[in-house]
């Protein structure tokens, strides 16, 4: 967006391509008690961009993803979104910026339909309130319209999965796929720059998990969203990033193209010694 | 059950469930041979009756146990000393021993309940469970002797003050205490086979049971509404036949309004629940009308049934009119909006003292005498800054410090009516007396003396009421409210100022609950600080849980069943010898609702789906089934029951 507003010095710029940075994290640490889940971190992401985060369990990559939407605190550091810091915003501000997010274990609004979580989550981009409402003004009743348009055009982004009968189904009754494609329609409709999937492809069988790797690309190609994703599965995260960072200890062990980093010896040690071989 | 009908599930047993948190799918589904041969039963899979003397004594003997504790409490807080004065069926049956009688009833029948695991039949009920209800009744029943017996022999008045000779008369029926042992292992033992032949009948005979039961009953309870009814309506020559002189319903007409109720119940059989069932099922504009309708034709007979009411129905209305707007503020915070609040009470206080200040000629310091209409409006921009000033600090906490805060909150507030320092403006605990009635754009005054009047401006308001509630529930802010109550985190993650939104629930709730107290001040005609205890505030809670947290009729059923027949915290209901135990009932029926029907008594559509989630879940795992055939993938893709 702001080109004049991206910070000259970005570090580890070995991706540059002429695009500003979108989000951008500096020094960034996060201590819990003793343990530092995330120590010093420098990273970011362009505009247009579709990064992995990679790393052991435990390495601090969900604590990444809570640091950047605010709902834990930083220890030190700073956090830039299209060139301004984010510090002291409520988690609600920094999705009115841009930044949306799924869970890692899905939390939808379960007794909520399928329609309906999509369209609360329009909310910071929507005016109408309660006035609006008790007289039934014709603002209201049009923006209505539009918030459900817009939530029902979300959903057919998943082709016939939360479609038809679906709209009115409460989410719990969603199988578990269905239940990440909800995350994933949930953060669409915050409209935001950048969105961060957290183990999006996590417990769901091969067919399912080549289905939705092809639909983070299309988030990227078809909704122009950046998108940073945490993922254990290599074939996915082969498949989809432009960029891979690797993570361990809280500290960023490595970065590049995914054939750099899946022969970095640094990027192997750790994930040996920790016996957890990715899969 | 979904499983009798569902042999699919079996065949296609799914992978192992992956869902974290659900629980791992154990069907156990019985084979197709079974559901042959148990092909007759229209719905349940039922094994044979279980044998006559093959008891659960241990579970006899704890029910017996909690019957004899139960019935010994309920003679000791001389419930069925107070309650004897109550006729329901001349000569034979007064409230009193019905008191006691329900229990060895309920204990017999739950003596035989069968815990429904899935996959494997029940029993079919036999006589296994009337031996098992008597028993269990004798042993309960057994209690009373067992009381009578110390009551004669000992004297422990001092403990216990109702320990008097008047209880052991009332339990011996005026006879020997020999007399009262026998007869009270026999009522028990027969109560409690009853109880167990309940299990027996069919679904349909059960409810022509039921139905005859509850007609009989609630033409002998609600006697002075009957009667206050007749006279409107000049049908006074049937109710002077139907009734005793001196209350209670004359045996004979108990029979025949059995009969007859019965007689209705087996020839609409099944026609209500078809209506409501084809409302249920209409769609768009159809449904918009018939709904529509229904409000309109609801409209009509609550306006013109007033008119045929004599004071004291009317009264009675106006009062669960009152506490019908309280719940429906209450409802915003607590069923929609998921705040727990404690202190409700605040907000009708403040709206009471401020309507009386600006009106009563009488109020101490400041007294600018405006028309009611008038105060209102400042009375509802009032509450509402009473509501944002005490909302905004305690509105960050969560779940149980919200609800202690908000206890204190509403303490709080009543002190300071009653305070020294603020007693100049507000009158101490004298309170602020002589307040005039809400005169209406000239159409008279409408004050305590004339409750029809109240009646219908309580009406007027519920509908705004209603109408606000409605409205805003299927408004963005609507569900931004449902968002924060299933989730705040999350909520705040997709972008909700939950601050804000929450603020606002409070806010709404406040100014409804204004309504109220600007007209309960008008219709009582004065205001002290004790007319808003902590007590209140539970009771319009209790109310808003046991018909249906975020449910319009729910709320209105709960303030009908609550307010009308037990009576509000000072006002009295149509049961007004039940008055004393009244929170001792309304205790037992919050416990009751939230083990049997925790969604409430007309639930919300959204938490009666909850309630029936498991089947929904396993509907759509079998639709889900046939999407991914056409993949021609095995899928994992199994239902996760979510937990509640
Ligand atoms: N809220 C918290 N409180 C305390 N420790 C936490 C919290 N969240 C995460 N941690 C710890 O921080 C470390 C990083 O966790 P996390 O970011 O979830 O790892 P992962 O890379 O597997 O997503 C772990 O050791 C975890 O136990
Ligand atoms: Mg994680």
């Amino acid at each position: 967006m702001t080109d004049t507003m991206s910070h000259p010095s970005t570090p580890n710029a070995n991706a540059v391509n002429g695009t500003a940075a979108l989000l951008e994290t500096r020094k960034l640490s996060v201590d819990f008690g003793g343990l530092h889940a995330l120590d010093g971190l420098d990273f970011e992401v362009r505009e247009g961009e579709i990064v992995s985060v990679i790393g052991p369990n435990g390495a601090g990559k969900t604590t990444l993803f809570n640091a950047i939407t605010a709902t834990i605190e930083l220890s030190s550091g700073d956090i830039l979104f299209e060139g301004a810091s984010m510090m002291g915003l409520d988690p609600n501000k920094v999705t009115a910026r841009g930044i949306a997010r799924t869970f890692q274990n899905v939390r939808l609004f379960a007794n909520m339909t399928v329609l309906e979580n999509v369209m609360v989550s329009q909310h910071c981009r929507t005016r109408q309130h309660a006035f609006g409402a008790l007289f039934y003004t014709p603002a209201f009743r049009r923006e209505e319209a539009e918030i459900r348009e817009r939530a029902e055009k979300i959903l057919s982004f998943f082709g016939n999965r939360l479609v038809g009968y679906r709209f009115d189904q409460p989410a719990f009754t969603l199988s578990y796929a269905n239940r990440r494609r909800l995350e994933i329609a949930r953060a669409m409709a915050t409209e935001p720059k950048l969105i961060l999937l957290d183990e999006p492809v996590a417990g769901m069988n091969p067919v399912e998990s080549a289905e939705l790797t092809k639909l983070v690309g299309r988030l990227r190609d078809e909704w122009g969203f950046a998108i940073v994703v945490i993922e254990h599965h290599m074939d996915v995260v082969r498949e989809v990033s432009d960029r891979v960072v690797v993570l361990d200890h809280g500290t960023k062990i490595a970065e590049g193209e995914y054939e750099e980093v899946s022969n970095d010896p640094q990027v192997i040690e750790a994930y040996l010694g920790h016996g957890n071989e990715p899969s | 059950m979904t499983d009798s009908n569902s042999p699919e599930v079996a065949a296609s047993e799914p992978g192992p469930d992956l869902t974290p948190g659900g629980t791992p799918d154990t069907p156990g589904t019985p084979g197709v041979a079974d559901l042959a041969e148990a092909g007759e039963t229209d719905e349940t899979l039922l094994s044979p009756p279980r044998p006559v003397f093959a008891q659960n004594w241990k579970r006899i003997l704890s029910m017996g146990a909690v019957g004899v504790g139960a019935q010994i409490f309920l003679a000791l807080s001389n419930m069925p000393l107070r309650l004897d004065d109550r006729l329901l069926i001349k000569p034979i049956l007064s409230l009193g021993y019905v008191s006691l009688l329900f229990v060895p009833f309920i204990a017999g029948n739950r003596v035989g309940h069968q815990i429904q695991r899935e996959g494997i039949p029940m029993h079919a009920a036999g006589l296994h469970e009337i031996f098992g209800g008597v028993i269990c009744g004798v042993i309960a029943g057994g209690g009373v002797s067992l009381l009578s017996v110390l009551l004669v022999n000992f004297d422990l008045r001092e403990p216990l003050v109702n320990w008097s000779p008047m209880l052991a008369e009332l339990l011996a029926f005026g006879n020997s205490t020999a007399f009262a042992v026998f007869i009270w292992l026999l009522l028990g033992g027969l109560a409690g086979a009853a109880g167990g032949a309940m299990r027996l009948v069919n679904p349909k005979a059960r409810r022509v049971v039921v139905t005859m039961v509850l007609t009989v009953g609630f033409i002998s309870v609600l006697e002075s509404l009957v009667m206050d009814l007749a006279e409107g309506l000049r049908f006074e020559w049937l109710t002077e036949r139907v009734y005793a002189r001196r209350g209670g319903l004359n045996w004979n007409w108990a029979l025949i309004l059995a009969a007859f109720s019965g007689l209705v119940a087996m020839l609409t059989r099944g026609r209500v629940r078809q209506a409501r069932e084809h409302i249920a099922s209409l769609e768009g504009a159809s449904r918009a009308r018939t709904n529509f309708g229904l409000i309109i034709l609801t409209g009509a007979i609550l306006v013109i049934l007033p008119l045929f009411l004599g004071k004291f129905t009317n009264e009675l209305l106006a009062n669960v009119g009152l506490f019908v707007l309280l719940a429906l503020g209450l409802n915003v915070v607590v069923g929609l909006a998921g705040i727990l609040d404690l202190g409700y009470v605040a907000f009708f206080a403040v709206g009471s003292y401020s309507a009386a200040v600006l009106t009563a000629a009488t109020s101490p310091r400041i007294n600018p005498e405006m028309p009611w209409l008038v105060a209102l409006i400042f009375v509802v921009v009032i509450t509402g800054l009473v509501g944002l000033f005490i909302g905004a600090p305690v509105i960050r906490m969560r779940g149980d410090y919200l609800a202690i805060v908000t206890l204190g909150f509403g303490e709080i507030i009543r002190l300071l009516f009653l305070s020294d320092w603020l007693a100049d403006t507000f009158g101490g605990s004298q309170g602020i007396t002589m307040i005039p009635g809400a005169g209406i754009f000239g159409l008279g005054s409408v004050s305590g003396t004339e409750p029809r009047n109240v009646f219908y401006l309580v009406l007027a308001f519920c509908a705004l009421a209603i109408y606000i509630s409605w409205r805003l529930e299927r408004s963005r802010l609507g569900r931004a409210w449902m968002a924060v109550r299933e989730d705040e985190t999350v909520a705040e993650a997709m972008g909700i100022n939950t601050v804000n939104v929450k603020l606002m629930a409070f806010v709404v709730g406040a100014i409804l609950g204004s309504f109220s107290g600007a007209i309960f001040s008008a219709k009582v005609g004065s205001v002290f600080p004790n007319s808003f205890l902590i007590l209140v505030s539970i009771v319009i809670l209790v109310v808003v849980i046991f018909g249906g947290m975020g449910s319009i009729p729910g709320v209105i059923a709960g303030s009908a069943v609550l307010i009308g027949v037990l009576g509000g915290p000072r006002q009295p209901g149509l049961l007004s010898e039940f008055s004393e135990y009244k929170l001792l009932i309304y205790g037992a029926l919050l416990i009751w609702m939230m083990l049997a029907r925790p969604e409430g008594l007309i639930p919300s559509v959204r938490r009666s789906r909850e309630l029936h989630q498991q089947e929904i879940a396993q509907d759509s795992w079998l639709r889900e089934q046939l999407d991914e055939e056409a993949e021609s993938t095995a899928g994992n893709d199994q239902p996760a029951r979510a937990t509640a």
